[in-house]
């Protein structure tokens, strides 16, 4: 059992892709990285280009498939994400926002995360800081400060790989401090939450539920609201 | 146990025929269908309200006081009410007097609603959707079982001394039914009052519902109504049935594939992996004992047969089917494995036993005009005598 897991969720759709690249090496730093304070890392790869069709259809439908309810269930568990989308048309693929738009609310609440993308160009480089950052801040994920983006020419350049070990580094120090288990903690019931969701923390049962909020007391006649 | 149907009232094109029927043929051709359900015995019609086209149930109690004039027995029903953008009051007093009319042969299931715009057309907002609902049925509960009721709340213009009219059949109010599939405060609100909790149970994975139906059943043993065993569960369903296994996946198999939500998904994943059923008789009553088994017992099932574009003869004969060879052997089925002290879902009669025993029950006779409610106890001569009215003294 290794001491944290870490999601790597990629939108690359060729085979080998240099989007899963970028995630592997940023995976692979991070490793490194937490290995140093002797922490083990278990990674999770979610490839969405083998659910595609079925990210189309729950969206379609509402009713995700097995595969779709895995990567959702992957990411649930997972301590961080590292996520890594290629650039089409001036934007992230519509794959990834696909299967962001799947996801609850409340799924990555104060997960770290490593944005990461590629592009034809490095005119797109900040697709990363102007897209995905505020996607995943929506989601009230921890974007790491360093964002990763790989143009072509990137792929030569030793930049590249000092972007890498300090975005690696960073999500190393948030994993080591715990900072985000602490503020989802703190911070758990004053987010909204879907019952019967996928969050790990999500209402399952009549146990997790809060009776005393003023939609509850409503429910139960509103004696207490009618009151005041 | 109750089998029925309950309808959306969609008016779809065929995608076999390319054939749309007009509303004036779909309004006729559900009450066929409501016809035929009660002729083939099934226990309950239900029918939905939207406000908006490609469907035609806008007014719900008018469809339904219809079609209790051309019915005998069959329990009329709601899928749903919409408790959000309907003012209470006006639901109190149009359900209270399809009660009388169907001679009690009715109930009302809430809900929310989910279409976006009929909120702000009905100057509501849907944002509030969850409190408009829980408010408005508070309501709604007083003013079927008292007489004069004062009121105010958050979302209404509040009440003094309002008296809904008629009261209620019997003075008993109709049974209620909170549909929800996502909403753990309506769970907790049929359990408070001791109401029913129907899940639509379809469009949705297997079992997707059970944590919100075993919130509810816990619920309603916290409230003291029953054992969580004895909570009034009822279940949606969507079936096609055919003599022959493979005829029923054939000749609906068009169909699935044409309608929007399905589109690009594989019929044979639907039908394993979802409460929907497409099959011989015998597999649809199969699948409808898994969802006993799943959910435990429950009071009734409603499946959806006449959606999608399907041809009226095709729909009744779906309901014939159902009536004929699905439901009599579900009954029986249902009811060996049935836990003991589980009792059969509310009706009319049930209750009128439950409030009056032996005795006759209250029948409301109004006091002469007096153009309003606000002294006294009651507009009604059965009030109680030692209670006067008190006037201020003339000055």
């Amino acid at each position: 059992m290794s001491d944290v897991t870490i999601a790597v969720l990629t939108a690359g759709v060729s085979d080998p892709s240099s989007t899963r690249l970028l995630a592997d090496r940023a995976a692979q730093r991070t490793a490194d990285a937490l290995g140093a304070s002797d922490l083990s890392a278990t990674f999770l790869s979610i490839d969405l280009s083998t659910v595609a069709v079925d990210i189309a259809q729950a969206l379609v439908s509402g009713m995700p498939s097995r595969k779709v309810t895995a990567a959702i269930e992957d990411l649930a568990e997972s301590d961080a994400i590292i996520a890594s989308t290629p650039v089409y048309k001036a934007g992230i693929s519509g794959l990834f926002k696909s299967f962001a738009d799947l996801l609850d609310n409340d799924l990555l609440i104060a997960k770290p995360v490593i944005l990461a993308a590629t592009g034809g160009t490095s005119r797109h480089a900040m697709v990363v800081d102007e897209q995905l950052r505020p996607l995943f801040a929506f989601l009230r994920a921890i974007p790491m400060p360093t964002s990763l983006y790989a143009a072509p020419e990137d792929w030569g350049s030793p930049d590249l790989s000092d972007r890498i070990s300090r975005a690696a580094g960073e999500l190393a120090i948030f994993l080591r401090n715990g900072t985000g288990p602490q503020i989802a903690e703190q911070n758990w019931g004053r987010h909204r939450h879907q019952f019967g969701g996928t969050a790990a923390g999500a209402p399952q049962s009549v146990d997790d539920v809060d009776f005393s909020t003023d939609l509850m007391r409503l429910a139960a006649g509103g004696e207490r609201e009618q009151g005041t | 146990m109750q089998f029925g149907i309950f309808s959306v009232g969609d008016v779809t094109q065929d995608p076999t025929t390319g054939y749309t029927q007009s509303e004036a043929e779909r309004i006729r051709n559900i009450v066929r269908i409501a016809q035929r359900a009660d002729e083939v015995g099934l226990d309950v019609f239900a029918i939905g309200e939207h406000h908006n086209p490609p469907f035609i149930p806008s007014s719900p109690t008018t469809l339904l006081g219809h079609i209790a004039a051309l019915t005998e027995r069959i329990i009329l029903s709601t899928s749903v009410t919409l408790m959000t953008t309907n003012d209470p009051v006006k639901v109190a007093e149009d359900y209270a007097m399809l009660q009388h009319l169907a001679d009690g042969r009715l109930d009302v299931m809430l809900g929310r609603g989910n279409t976006v715009p009929v909120y702000p057309w009905f100057g509501k907002d849907i944002r509030q959707g969850v409190a408009l609902a829980l408010e408005n049925y508070n309501l709604l509960h007083r003013l079927w079982r008292e007489d004069v009721v004062d009121w105010e709340g958050k979302f209404r213009t509040p009440l003094q001394g309002f008296t809904s009219t008629p009261r209620p059949l019997d003075d008993v109010a109709p049974f209620v039914w909170h549909g929800s599939i996502r909403t753990p405060e309506i769970a907790e609100q049929a359990a408070y009052y001791g109401n029913g909790f129907f899940a639509n149970h379809i469009l949705a994975p297997n079992l997707a519902f059970k944590p919100l139906v075993d919130l509810y059943r816990k619920r309603f043993e916290h409230y003291g109504h029953g054992t969580a065993e004895q909570a009034i569960v009822g279940l949606g369903g969507q079936a096609f049935i055919a003599r022959r296994s493979q005829d029923a996946v054939e000749r609906f198999r068009p169909y699935f594939e044409a309608f929007p939500v399905f589109r690009g998904a594989r019929l044979e994943d639907w039908m394993t992996g979802t409460p929907l059923t497409v099959g011989s008789p015998q597999e649809v009553i199969d699948k409808t004992l898994t969802f006993q088994e799943g959910f435990g017992d429950y009071r009734r099932q409603l499946f959806s047969v006449d959606s999608m574009g399907l041809p009226v003869e095709v729909a009744l004969e779906q309901v014939e089917i159902l009536g004929t060879e699905v439901v009599p052997v579900l009954r029986k089925e249902m009811e060996s494995r049935r836990a003991p002290g589980v009792p059969e879902a509310p009706t009319h009669a049930s209750l009128v036993a439950a409030k009056y025993g032996d005795g006759e029950p209250r029948q409301p006779r109004p006091n002469p005009n007096r153009g309003d409610n606000l002294s006294g106890p009651s507009p009604y001569q059965d009030r109680d005598p030692t209670v006067a009215a008190q006037f201020p003294a003339a000055l």
